[in-house]
């Protein structure tokens, strides 16, 4: 479940319910221009100040007790070595130590870093180019494809890789395309095979990602205004020029977020590996979500699978925040 | 602007290229759900959603991952109409500590969480129930719903809230009589949200159910790969079942889905 969303902190008005905000707002926008400060009083209809606190309560409650309190046990669990059930001892940062020169634990780094190249650099390349050539619209049944190109986000993951397992099979479709080809050379169980089994679950997630990614810089650059466009090319602009100077700086916001919503997911990918590769063969395929699982429930070595829900915490804070302000910087 | 023939074509050409890989997955185990199970002549046999269901015990799998959703997008919904509230229309101290603190939550990723949780529940006895597959998520949600009420709220001018007072309103009737019923597209759009993250949901219904007594859908059908990996029609069957939920919900509710995925992330 990723609602990574770091970089609209403040939210403004949400899409959701626009045109109901912009009919309140004609009826009452002398009164709304004004914000009266009555003192002490959190807002015209709360009188007491425990009001907010009455609201918040509930679901703050709910929050603290199963995501910031366990988040805290997991950084006490990573400091110490324990099986799951006895004694347990403390060993300082020895669980962190460790991991750098844990083998499985490198590849699993290794391989995020390969899935974040088909998850979100393959995806934004090829939705940047895409969405650059659609921009000029006149299609008709957008919603269609819209629909159809969107599909991949809301299918579950299990479902996805049943699917895709399917198609990798060494009798799959894949293998019966190449080989209706005449590239019976190139056939292969795609999965089973250390070369090409973390290329294969990452293409997975480039077809996944890639529709949204698109969408999401569709949007973007329908928003750049006509005129631009044609100020650019009465200078003589090409298309090239054009892209460069116009349509990348005006998406800059989309670019972010799409960073950090499909570098996340690559990070995060775990029902994609569990149900096709296991991590498998060897290490060529883990990643560290699955290292956290296997680590606390088949090596039942549940301090150093905590270190590395730790890391990958800390890894996604980083890239979060980091992706983000580069974005900022950027504009 | 004036768009050549050319590039219209190219414009089609593109999107169903695009669109036909977004398919082909989706096609190919369609076909397959209504191929030949093992051992059997060639042909359509729409009745291996009839067997996959019965062997998988999908009737279970499906109550289990009913009730979990039903409780997620309850609670998280009801809890985060409370909190957005607080947030997004009222002022007190505290509340920008509070909100960040809730955003960090959309940034926690379940594998963190879930080990020290899983220990916990198991020591007092609750892991195996409804409540143990269910809160994880609630918390998960209550993150984005917070931020994406309070989001909404706060756009709501205060004229609304100040002719409330006027008419005698308290903050609750005010809520429940003025801004719920303004912003039930907002609402809705985080009820499809929660209900397809709660319903694909796969390593938190994993570990919370070491049992596999109250195994959720998308685990009955990793068993049920485990178990019949060779069942091909079967197996494509059952994952067909599986998505289905989602999917036309997605169909009748796209607008929601799209705008919730793409513009609410955005800005």
């Amino acid at each position: 479940m990723t609602t990574a969303a770091g970089s609209a902190a403040d939210g403004s008005a949400v899409g959701g319910s626009a045109a109901d905000v912009r009919a309140a707002r004609g009826r009452g926008s002398e009164a709304s221009s004004r914000r009266p400060r009555r003192a002490g009083r959190p807002s015209a209809v709360a009188r007491s100040r425990a009001t907010p606190f009455l609201f918040l309560l509930p679901a703050f409650a709910v929050y603290a007790a199963f995501a910031l309190y366990p988040l805290g046990r997991a950084a006490q669990f990573s400091l110490f070595e324990w099986r799951g059930f006895g004694s347990s001892t403390f060993v300082g940062l020895d669980n962190y130590v460790d991991l750098a020169g844990d083998a499985a634990f490198r590849a699993a780094i290794g391989n995020a870093l390969v899935l974040i190249v088909f998850y979100a650099v393959i995806p934004l390349v090829v939705g940047l180019v895409l969405a650059a050539i659609l921009r000029r619209g006149q299609v008709r049944g957008m919603g269609f494809f819209r629909t159809v190109i969107f599909l991949p986000q809301v299918i579950a993951l299990v479902v996805v890789a049943v699917a895709w397992r399917q198609i990798y099979s060494p009798v799959g479709p894949l293998n019966e395309l190449l080989r209706a080809v005449g590239l019976d050379g190139l056939t292969r169980g795609w999965l089973g095979d250390p070369g090409t089994a973390l290329a294969s679950v990452g293409f997975i997630g480039t077809w996944v990602e890639m529709g949204l990614v698109m969408l999401l810089l569709l949007s973007g650059m329908s928003r750049i205004p006509q005129e631009l466009f044609e100020a650019a090319r009465l200078d003589g602009a090409g298309p090239v020029r054009e892209f460069f100077a116009i349509i990348l700086p005006a998406v800059r916001g989309e670019i972010t977020v799409a960073l950090v919503l499909t570098i996340i997911a690559a990070l995060k990918t775990f029902d994609l590996v569990y149900m096709t590769t296991s991590g498998g063969p060897g290490n060529s395929t883990t990643v560290p979500s699955y290292e956290v699982y296997f680590r606390a429930f088949d090596l039942r070595e549940v301090g150093s699978a905590s270190a590395v829900a730790i890391v990958l915490t800390v890894l996604i804070f980083v890239i979060n925040v980091g992706v983000t302000r580069i974005g900022e910087r950027a504009s | 602007m004036r768009v050549s023939r050319g590039e219209v074509v190219m414009n089609y050409v593109l999107l169903g290229a695009f669109a036909l890989f977004a398919l082909a997955p989706v096609l190919t185990i369609l076909v397959t759900s209504v191929s030949a199970p093992l051992g059997e002549p060639a042909g359509i046999y729409p009745g291996n959603f009839v067997d996959a269901w019965t062997v998988g015990g999908f009737g279970r799998s499906l109550g289990n991952s009913v009730v979990v959703a039903a409780i997620v997008v309850g609670l998280a919904t009801v809890l985060s109409i409370g909190s957005g509230y607080a947030l997004g229309t009222m002022r007190f101290r505290g509340s920008t500590v509070l909100f960040y603190l809730f955003l960090l939550g959309m940034m926690i990723p379940a594998e963190a969480t879930i080990i020290p949780l899983f220990f916990d529940l198991r020591t007092l006895g609750l892991t195996d129930t409804y409540a143990a597959i269910a809160l994880p998520q609630v918390a998960q949600s209550i993150a984005f719903g917070t931020f994406w009420l309070r989001a909404q709220f706060r756009a709501m001018p205060v004229s609304l809230l100040e002719a409330a007072a006027l008419d005698g309103a308290g903050p609750l009737r005010a809520l429940r009589s003025v801004l719920v019923p303004a912003s039930l597209p907002a609402i809705t759009t985080m009820l499809v949200l929660v209900f397809m993250w709660t319903w694909n949901e796969f390593l938190i219904a994993l570990i919370m159910t070491p049992s596999g007594s109250l195994r959720t859908a998308p685990l009955g059908l990793a068993t049920f790969q485990g178990q019949y990996t060779a069942e091909t029609a079967l197996l494509a069957a059952a994952a067909v079942i599986i998505a289905l939920p989602t999917v036309i919900l997605f169909l009748f509710l796209q607008r929601h889905f799209i705008r919730g995925m793409l513009e609410g992330v955005a800005k």
